[in-house]
């Protein structure tokens, strides 16, 4: 079957719909989660004072608005009633009403002002925790995490959180309203407020019916609607591939799939929640009713004021919307919860590779490198490199040269201490990098990355990237010396050219020498260069490579590549395979030492392992029975 | 040549509302039930005043009747009261879920138009669009326009339908107190206005810093191994904290805006109240109305509480909803400069010529092609050299129409590739990008990502021909590893292979690989030139490569440099030319002393 014989709508068998992710996407619980709840307040402590006066504020408001209709009542029974009519005390009771809605509007203000602020501060400082332990997370967890599903966690997980906020100053304001209100009405009369509160039993009833169905059914819409967030995120990512390979069909019919559903669980969502609105109105309904029957007997018998019924029906009101209001905020409740879980989970993740508490400075290296024994992998069980030893001598450049996947990148990446090794030890400048800190072992071992990534900036930034205080003669020295001075002069605005994301707006050779210029910059004593120039044509590469010799006198390199010319300029060579070292030397050594290398020079290969296999299983045979 | 297009966020501003109202007019069933709920939830809801005023009075005319009378009618009343409160519930319900519905269709509708849209658009304009912008308008800004339907269009309906007639019924009653308890609306509506508009313009700003803070984030994930091997935490941070600075002083100043107008608008309305009840009590007094007039007056204020508390939140919405609309809509209608055009037919493939005459481009202006003259026959290979920045991705780039020349004309079998269908074409040329991108998924479904109805035999062909097969076989999950974004689990030349594997896949008839071996071993590389020989003898290959090896076998070779052909001939021609691909051969070939790259230094 082909894709323009498709049908539309079906799945085809070989694409994900799901995607999955080291943890998990999906976790979503209850409204209140004490965790989570206990963590939040942590990142509300310095705010305390602020808090406690916002709380005022909260209260002033509050109470201010269950004292409204009590004034109206006793306006009504002082003033208004037949027999009582009293304009003076009328004047007085409205002028006590207006201090009152004057204080009502301090707090609502004051209240609406400082915990909107707190709450953005504290959102900002949540966001920044989890951005700051991601910059320090490992990279085995990085390695398995996609970009999209952290931004959403950055994003929108901060973001539900700050609905969250919003509702609940409202929240706070509700239940002390409800109390107010409750309290308020037992003052003026117990007999009607119990029959008014008798009701709430039932809803409490009808709360505890409606909630599972309820949770389920906003889980769903959440986990849906993350989903189709991951889901267009990849396809954004991804456009050119997708594009390239004609992709856009069944990639448009999976993600209809998913927003319909996501679809689907928003609506079921959507009538859990406005379910609860005939629900609280007729409660609503049997309460006035009961008020105005009750009431109203009471009032003709002349066993109440009428105040006091009028004082009801205002405070049924008050008391029944915030009660609707909350059920409302239910979800919102719930979702903060899983937020914060999610927020939380990311600033949990445990760091593998730390420094030590009493780790030093790696300064004034001397610049060697030696691993020792080596045993390293990614996968428990899975050995990417075996029992490595070797030693980089202070000043020295050795080059690193094998098939692909024996292991050079991952070398690399340990004398970088992107990840700690299984066996063995890696020392920089003499020091266990175990022992040292991570940052002073960047400042001293300086990479050009096989993928060369740049970041939106312009061309100068780019290079100068950390050391933001590089004049411009060194900039321009080292673009020179890496031959990116005369494409950079040709870009618009020459050193100030804007580049896209990832550099997408020059050519792959280009950011390669970008990313080059980059390292030189960093002006560090190890430079470790992995398939530097792999994108660009042997005779820039060979300019590159006299610039450099000038530029990097005395620092220690380490060289991955896989052209001879390239390795050839190497002090000394060293071979591997399936992550094993199988042979090692200087250049002229290995020529003479009839091994490997020796084999394939006098064989006049292009490249290094432009050898047929058979060869390099034999040769290998045969060094290694040199060996024992 | 291609503009570079810009993105303007402000469309006009009430063209966005319309624009969001048209989309709502297609749910018409949905739409005409939440306005007929809405007439009847606003009636009961003012019906509720009324009954509570009228129960007032029968209480208070205790004196002049019987006590049965009252009784019964109070009963009665009552009921009347409860069946009210019920059918408010009911059709507060019924156009609360129409409002939802209606947002979440429109919700839907946008993320299908917009991920249509994404797709359609091409690489020009994705390569100036910020990822992190598109998903976050992708997101953050569809829910911002389905809020807005979602919570503030029908119940604006609604509070216009709630205090129109509210103020017929006040004002009929007593004209001078009507016009007192109404009194705040018009200062209301002028807070709810002037805040709109200044939160809109905050929102815009802050969706607009927001986008930026979450480029910082995205880049510096994307490229946490530069990030790392930097130590550039520090400077990382600072980028973060200066962006999300910026943003914190705009959501401050939009808490500002909300807190003022929602405590003027709460006052407003509060001071109202206050007057109602004294000129309300006065006249009481002077016996002019009754205390249960007075009531239904004082109890229509309080029903009014609820939605002026809620005003608030609707004009946040709206704001927001006009701020999203606007930049979402900017996305939508940009026009793709690479589409079918008019009366364009399917590609039919007889044989799989290519052809290049004369063909200019640049991408901004600049020449970045200055007359490309080629032609690949079937069966044929040609091969491109050049330094960095020559143009070679360029003209792979032009051949499945990912951008369109400024002059001149490609043809596949005669046909000129700007008259045959998009799809037609893509489906026949695969370019293996220099730089490909992997999905968060399985090795096979990343092979058959083309052609995701492949057989599994057809995968493993594929790893095969690519050498990739003896590496997945001895992964413990075998075809269904996981491999990270971007494939980061793999090594350089594993992901280059597996997107050479992709490729091959789809069994295109022009196939274009740049530079797709770089980390690949030249002995691996030969044996996957070896296989795909073996299996298209009559594909038509470009091979971009700086490594000569590659390309030496090429039937014809083509110097690139500043966007011009300036060498052309097979590898012998080519040696004997001595020119510059001879001195990049005699570079690879045998660099064994310094003295030869002195000689071809000097002879430049
Ligand atoms: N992050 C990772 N997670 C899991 N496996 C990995 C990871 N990175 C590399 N590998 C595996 O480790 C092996 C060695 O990879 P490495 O990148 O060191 O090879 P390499 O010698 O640099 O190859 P190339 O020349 O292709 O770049 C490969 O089999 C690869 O699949
Ligand atoms: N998207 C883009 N927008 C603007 N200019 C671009 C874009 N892509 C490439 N260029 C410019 O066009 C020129 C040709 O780029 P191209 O990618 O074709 O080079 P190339 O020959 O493939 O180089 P390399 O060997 O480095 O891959 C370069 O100067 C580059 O800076
Ligand atoms: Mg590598
Ligand atoms: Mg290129």
């Amino acid at each position: 079957m082909n894709v323009e014989d498709s049908t539309p709508g079906s799945i085809p068998p070989k694409a994900s719909i799901r995607r999955s992710s080291t943890i998990s996407e999906d976790i979503f619980g209850s409204a209140y989660d004490h965790k989570v709840v206990k963590r939040f307040t942590g990142y509300l402590s310095p705010y305390r004072k602020l808090i406690i006066f916002s709380m005022l504020t909260v209260l002033l408001f509050s109470v201010t608005a269950v004292l409204l209709p009590l004034i109206v009542k006793y306006t009504i029974d002082s003033a208004l009633v037949a027999g009582v009519e009293n304009t003076k005390i009328l004047t007085i009771c409205v002028t006590l009403f207006f201090t009152t809605i004057a204080l009502n509007f301090v707090g609502n203000y004051l209240q609406e002002l400082i915990i909107g602020r707190i709450g953005e501060r504290v959102l900002i400082q949540l966001r920044r925790s989890m951005f700051e332990h991601l910059q320090r997370v490992s990279l085995s967890f990085m390695d398995k995490t996609q970009v999209g599903s952290m931004m959403s966690r950055l994003q929108g997980d901060v973001g539900a959180l700050q609905e969250f906020l919003h509702t609940i100053t409202v929240g706070v304001g509700d239940i002390i309203l409800i109390l107010g209100v409750v309290l308020t009405l037992f003052f003026l009369d117990w007999r009607l407020a119990l029959m008014m509160i008798g009701v709430v039993p039932a809803l409490l009833l009808i709360r505890v019916i409606w909630l599972p169905f309820a949770r389920k059914a906003f889980i769903r819409s959440r986990v849906t609607a993350s989903i189709v967030s991951g889901s267009l995120a990849e396809n954004i990512n991804g456009i050119r591939a997708v594009q390239g390979l004609t992709r856009e069909k069944v990639n448009y019919s999976l993600f209809d799939i998913l927003a319909h559903d996501n679809l689907a669980a928003q609506n079921k969502a959507a009538r859990f929640g406005v379910i609860m609105m005939p629900i609280v109105d007729t409660l609503t309904g049997i309460a006035l009713a009961v008020i105005i029957f009750g009431g109203g007997l009471l009032v003709s018998k002349g066993n109440l004021e009428v105040g006091v019924m009028v004082a009801f029906m205002l405070y049924v009101q008050r008391f029944f919307d915030p009660i609707r209001q909350l059920t409302m905020h239910y979800s919102i409740f719930q979702r903060a919860m899983a937020a914060g879980e999610r927020i939380f989970e990311v600033i949990d993740v445990p760091i593998e590779v730390k420094n030590k508490p009493n780790a030093v400075t790696l300064k004034n290296i001397d610049g060697s490198i030696e691993f020792k024994n080596v045993t390293f992998g990614y996968v428990p069980d899975e050995p990417i490199l075996t029992n490595i030893s070797f030693k980089v001598e202070p000043g020295e450049t050795v080059a690193l040269v094998g098939p692909t996947g024996s292991g050079k990148t991952s070398i690399t990446s340990l004398t970088h201490r992107f990840y700690d090794v299984w066996e063995g030890e890696v020392f920089v400048g003499g020091k266990n990098v175990k022992d040292v800190t991570q940052s002073s072992l960047s400042q001293q071992v300086g990479m050009v990355l096989q993928e060369p990534f740049l970041f939106t900036g312009t061309v100068i930034e780019n290079i100068r990237y950390v050391n933001v205080d590089c004049p411009l003669s060194e900039v321009v020295e080292a673009a020179k010396a890496v031959g990116a001075h005369n494409f950079i002069c040709q870009l618009p605005d020459g050193y100030d050219s804007m580049l896209e994301q990832r550099g997408g707006n020059i050519s792959l050779g280009q950011r390669q020498l970008l990313s080059f210029a980059r390292a030189i910059v960093a002006n560090t004593k190890i430079l470790i260069l992995d398939e530097a120039t792999a994108s660009v044509d042997s005779y820039t590469e060979m300019l590159i490579q006299d610039a450099l010799s000038k530029l990097l006198k005395g620092r220690t390199g380490m060289v991955i590549a896989h052209r001879l010319a390239t390795i050839r300029s190497a002090d000394r060579i060293i071979v591997l395979q399936d992550g094993k070292i199988i042979e090692t030397g200087t250049h002229d050594e290995l020529v003479t030492t009839n091994g490997l290398y020796s084999h394939m020079y006098s064989l006049n290969y292009s490249s290094f392992d432009d050898i047929p296999d058979d060869l390099i299983k034999e040769v290998t045979r045969e060094w290694r029975e040199g060996i024992t | 040549m291609t503009l570079k297009p810009k993105i303007t966020n402000r469309t006009q501003i009430s063209g966005t509302y319309i624009r969001i109202i048209k989309m709502a007019l297609k749910q018409k069933l949905l739409l005409v039930f939440g306005v007929i709920t809405i007439f009847g939830a606003a009636g009961f809801q003012l019906w509720i005043p009324i009954l509570l005023g009228s129960s007032v009075d029968i209480a208070m005319d205790v004196f002049s009747a019987e006590n049965a009378d009252v009784s019964d009618q109070l009963i009665f009343s009552g009921v009347l009261l409860l069946i009210s409160s019920i059918m408010r519930g009911i059709f507060t319900m019924a156009y609360n879920y129409s409002g939802e519905s209606i947002g979440q269709h429109i919700g839907y509708e946008l993320r299908l138009l917009y991920y249509q849209k994404l797709q359609k658009l091409s690489f020009s304009y994705h390569s100036h669009i910020h990822t992190g912008d598109l998903i976050t308008r992708g997101i953050l800004d569809i829910e911002g326009v389905s809020m807005f339907v979602r919570t503030a269009v029908l119940r604006s309906i609604y509070l216009v339908v709630l205090i129109g007639t509210g103020t017929y019924l006040v004002l009929s009653a007593d004209l001078v107190l009507g016009i007192i308890s109404l009194s705040f609306v018009p200062f209301a509506g002028w807070r709810a206005t002037a805040a709109r508009l200044q939160l809109r313009s905050s929102w815009f700003a802050l969706q607009e810093k927001l986008s930026i803070l979450s480029k910082v984030m995205d880049e510096n994930l994307g490229g946490i191994r530069v990030v790392r091997s930097f130590a550039s935490k520090t400077h990382e941070m600072d980028k973060f904290d200066r962006a999300s600075e910026e943003a914190l002083t705009i959501a401050n100043n939009q808490v500002q805006i909300k807190s003022k107008n929602v405590s003027l608008i709460g006052i407003s309305f509060l001071t109202a109240m206050g007057l109602v009840l004294w000129v309300g009590g006065l006249k009481v007094i002077n016996g002019s109305i009754t205390i249960g007039e007075l009531t239904t007056f004082l109890a229509f204020m309080s029903i009014l509480q609820a939605p002026v508390r809620m005003l608030g939140m609707m004009v946040n919405a709206f704001a927001r909803g006009a701020a999203s609309g606007g930049r979402l809509f900017s996305v939508l209608d940009m026009s793709s400069d690479i589409e079918d055009s008019q009366g364009s037919t399917k590609l039919t493939i007889t044989k799989g010529v290519l052809k290049f005459k004369e063909v200019h481009f640049g991408y901004e202006g600049e020449h970045t092609l200055n007359g490309v003259t080629f032609e690949v026959k079937p069966g044929h290979v040609v091969g491109i050299v050049g330094p960095p920045g020559s143009g070679k991705s360029t003209i792979a780039h032009l051949i499945p129409r990912f951008y369109d020349p400024s002059s001149g004309a490609i043809t596949i079998d005669g046909q000129n590739i700007k008259d045959v269908t998009l799809d037609s074409l893509r489906h026949a040329v695969s370019v293996v990008e220099q730089d490909s991108f992997m999905f968060t998924a399985s090795i096979d479904h990343n092979v058959a990502y083309g052609n995701p109805w492949a057989e599994d035999l057809d995968v493993e062909t594929a790893a095969r021909n690519t050498q990739m097969y003896q590496y997945i076989s001895r992964l413990p999950n075998k075809f269904s590893t996981m491999i990270g974004e971007r494939g980061v689990s793999l090594s350089g030349g594993q992901r280059q292979r597996l997107s050479i594997a992709r490729s091959i896949l789809l069994n295109p008839k022009i196939i274009i690989f740049d530079d797709s071996t770089s980390s690949v071993d030249a002995a691996t590389e030969q044996k996957i030139r070896v296989a795909l020989q073996e299996i298209s003898r009559d594909r038509t290959s470009i091979i971009i490569s700086h490594r000569l090896s590659s390309l030496m076998h090429a039937d014809e070779i083509l110097f690139i440099e500043k966007g011009k052909i300036i060498e052309r001939g097979n590898h012998n021609k080519l040696i004997n030319n001595n020119g510059k691909y001879a001195e990049l051969y005699k570079l690879q070939i045998r660099p064994d002393d310094k003295n030869k790259s002195e000689k071809i230094k000097n002879e430049r």
